[in-house]
């Protein structure tokens, strides 16, 4: 199951995200008339094509699995949180159905109404994560319903759905789909416009991919902060495995690094920031965080996983971060020398667009793992465990193996297909477009 | 016999009337799922049945005309899973493990069914490639509405026993027999002759149409032996549904309907009249699946789950229905607009090729 996800969440956000860039593409190409956003919103279909079908398919393995790995769970919640999974059906319903449209009715149905079936693929992609994640929530704060013998009863499904942690983890996760994805098609054109040099095509695509990437990245440090608010309210034992916090003190310090330590109870290895901790989780430098302490010891997650999965995350993001930064220092000074907006193109910056392009995907799979097994040994905060909702079937490891299998074939074609239309890539050097630098148009000349 | 029919309208009346609009929200998806998605997977059926100097003509009508369809259709079937499960959660789970190894099965065909039908597409165009997806996409729309059927049939023995809401019958008993797969094949022969009968519609080319007409009487013939074996197989492991099938106060009257459909879509496919059989035909699957959801009731997984048993509390269902609603509410016409997009005109003519 878990490694489904860790699957479908890729699939998932690539499937968020790459329509975005796809309609925004078409759009410039309906404004413009520039024909090579019109064949970059093309490419960009086909993967959205593919991505969609693999992640329809593993939708419905992951909603079967529910019911298959976890029977109990769902026969607990499935009342409870039925209702964003319904809704998130519809939103998955209206993204086949407009994407149907999108992909095979190009000649078929006017351009306005092209464009329009592409914004509400995009948008239904996007609500569709955000409905799932409602169910998430949900695990992480239960709430909406009241415990009676081992039953729930006085089930409330609007107040389940709405639980504290739905809108910080969502925020959180869109943020984080359309950055990762940004960044891997940045990556990927920035390496094919590295050998291409004047190549519109990966151009285009590039400045499209950055303005995405980018401003998710600076976006998403300020989500984070509003999540680790929320965690030290509302989950505190999570802020303080993530955080690798033992004792509950004031004017914690924040920890970068380190390694928690089981047994000892403490996370040595770490840099310090002295009241760093109390200030991002209450805004208050004397404030007071709890530690694990507080918690007995049968309901800590595995901690060292936790911690690090954050630090990876936190450093990830970071990383994103500065290079939007970068790009928008460069692009600016570009516009200085210039006196317009233009692609920051010097090599050594390609070069770490392409080497930070992984990690989006990194920090989405650390940042998951941080919510999940931070959670643990609960499957639902404080209400069942994750071992009472497992299935009896005996042999679990065949299905379990036989899907792991399945997703690494996929996985292995979907990679595979990916680079065959980028390999396909079309080539389109020469343009009349206006206001694009002289020197990249000699370059292109050269490079022709 | 209006002796039964009122005590049948009694029975219904006593059910709530939010978890009779829920079920049959289900049961109109898994139609929907059928009458669609099950086309789909005939398509799949036909692909691996070419044959003849047209196969390659045949599998490019059967790809346009599933091509901007079949995840929209196939999502009724996800739509069909999650009301189960938020509005008859015990069902759910019941289900999930009885059924887990044909239904895990199911779920591997629907993967391989999905993913390679769109590989095929977007993987190089030489024949050696185009062919090894086709392969699997081909196999696998066979595989996985014969699991499907088999799950149906399982459920129709009344072979999957529930006590204290645990499942107590076993992973093997209840589908593992000659009846739950004799459904299967059954099901596969009903999706391939509604897809056959589809297909007709899909091209003006008069050479490729016969051969789906044909094909299609072909179907009809299978799927005529199929039923009479389900039937006469269906008297020792499914004897409720047997029952419901017969001494139920509408049976007869079902029975006498469905087989004029399935007559007239015969005929209709007979005299080129291919308008007419694509309406009898879907008609038909509509009232074979409706025949089945009567005989079991008031049961979803007999003999153990009824409807009422299973059903969440009304404070569940509510918001379900509503959210429901307004989610039909901007469906349906986006539904509609991409089957009139898709489905006004022929999906594939040869010469379109160039």
């Amino acid at each position: 199951m878990a490694m489904s996800l860790g699957f479908h969440i890729i699939f998932a956000a690539v499937g968020v995200a790459l329509p975005l860039l796809m309609v925004i593409a078409e759009a410039l190409w309906l404004k413009t008339t520039d024909e090579t956003y019109r064949t970059l919103a093309q490419q960009w279909a086909k993967g959205t094509a593919i991505l969609f079908a693999v992640g329809a398919v593993s939708g419905t393995v992951l909603s079967f699995e529910l019911g298959l790995l976890w029977p109990h769970f769902m026969d607990f919640s499935g009342a409870i949180i039925g209702l964003p999974f319904t809704l998130e059906g519809f939103a998955f319903f209206i993204e086949a159905i407009f994407l149907g449209i999108y992909l095979y009715g190009w000649r078929r149905v006017p351009a306005g109404w092209h464009l329009f079936a592409g914004v509400m693929v995009s948008l239904a992609g996007a609500a569709s994560a955000v409905f799932v994640i409602a169910v998430n929530g949900w695990m992480n704060a239960p709430t909406g319903f009241r415990l009676e013998g081992g039953k729930a009863v006085n089930i409330d499904p609007i107040a389940a759905m709405f639980n504290s942690a739905w809108f910080p983890e969502a925020l959180h996760m869109t943020i984080a789909a359309y950055q990762a994805t940004a960044f891997a098609v940045a990556g990927v054109h920035a390496f094919l416009l590295q050998r291409d040099r004047g190549n519109f095509f990966h151009r285009r695509a590039l400045v499209i991919a950055l303005v995405v990437g980018g401003s998710a990245a600076i976006l998403q440090p300020l989500s984070g902060d509003l999540n680790a608010r929320y965690l030290a309210r509302e989950q505190p034992l999570k802020l303080a495995a993530l955080e690798g916090q033992w004792k509950t003190e004031k004017s914690a310090p924040l920890r970068i690094g380190g390694l928690p330590n089981e047994t000892t109870q403490e996370t040595p290895y770490s840099f310090e920031i002295p009241y760093g901790l109390s200030l991002l989780a209450f805004h208050d430098p004397h404030a007071e965080v709890k530690g694990l302490e507080e918690w007995p010891k049968a309901d800590h997650p595995p901690v060292a996983v936790v911690h690090i999965a954050f630090q990876l995350m936190v450093a990830c993001g970071m990383a994103m971060a500065a290079v939007s930064v970068t790009a928008l220092i460069l692009a600016w000074r570009n516009r200085r020398r210039l006196k317009y907006w233009s692609l920051p193109d010097q090599t050594w910056f390609l070069r770490t667009v392409v080497l930070v392009a992984p990690l989006g995907f990194i920090a989405i799979e650390a940042g998951w793992t941080v919510t999940e097994v931070g959670r643990q040994p609960f499957i639902i905060t404080g209400v069942m465990r994750t071992a009472e909702a497992v299935t009896p079937v005996p042999y679990l490891t065949i299905p379990l193996f036989t899907f792991t299998s399945v997703y690494l074939f996929l996985a292995f074609v979907v990679i595979f297909l990916l680079l065959h239309q980028f390999r396909q890539s079309p080539r389109i050097m020469r343009h009349r477009a206006t206001g694009f630098p002289k020197n990249a148009t000699e370059e292109s000349g050269h490079a022709g | 016999m209006p002796a039964d029919m009122n005590d049948f309208a009694r029975e219904l009346s006593a059910v709530p009337l939010s978890i009779l609009l829920t079920l049959s929200l289900i049961f109109t998806a898994l139609l929907l799922y059928a009458v669609l998605g099950g086309a789909d997977y005939g398509g799949g059926v036909w692909d691996l049945l070419a044959y003849g100097p047209r196969a390659p003509q045949q599998r490019k009508l059967i790809e346009a005309a599933i091509g901007p369809v079949w995840e929209a259709n196939h999502v009724w079937l996800i739509f069909v899973i999650v009301l189960l499960f938020t509005a008859f959660p015990s069902a759910f789970a019941a289900l999930s493990t009885a059924l887990h190894i044909p239904l895990t099965l199911m779920l591997l065909g629907i993967v391989l069914r999905g993913t390679s039908f769109t590989f095929r597409q977007y993987d190089s165009q030489e024949d050696h490639v185009q062919e090894r997806w086709g392969r699997v996409f081909a196999i696998s729309s066979v595989f996985t509405p014969l699991m499907l059927g088999i799950c149906i049939g399982a459920i129709s023995t009344g072979d999957i026993r529930v006590q204290n809401g645990l499942v107590v019958s076993g992973f093997l008993r209840p589908w593992l027999g000659l009846f739950p797969f004799a459904v299967g094949l059954f099901a596969v022969a009903l999706f391939a002759f509604l897809a056959a009968v589809y297909l007709t519609m899909e091209t003006e080319d008069d050479r490729l149409r016969e051969d789906f007409r044909s094909r299609g009487l072909g179907a009809a013939v299978m799927v005529g032996v199929l039923a009479l074996a389900v039937y006469l197989l269906s008297h020792e492991p499914a004897p409720l549904v047997r029952a419901g099938l017969t001494q139920r106060p509408w049976s007869w009257l079902l029975h006498i309907t469905t087989g004029i459909f399935a007559v007239g879509a015969i005929a209709a496919l007979w005299w080129r009249s291919f308008h007419l059989a694509r309406i009898l035909a879907a008609g038909q699957v509509v009232l074979i699946l409706s025949g089945w959801a009567l005989a079991l009731y008031p049961f979803l997984v007999p003999p153990d789950i009824s409807i009422t048993q299973a059903a969440a509390p009304l404070s569940v269902l509510r918001p379900v229905l509503w959210g429901t609603g307004i989610g039909l509410l901007i469906l349906a016409p986006s539904f509609l607009y991409l089957f009139r997009v898709f489905k006004g005109g022929p999906a594939f003519n040869p010469t379109d090729d160039g």
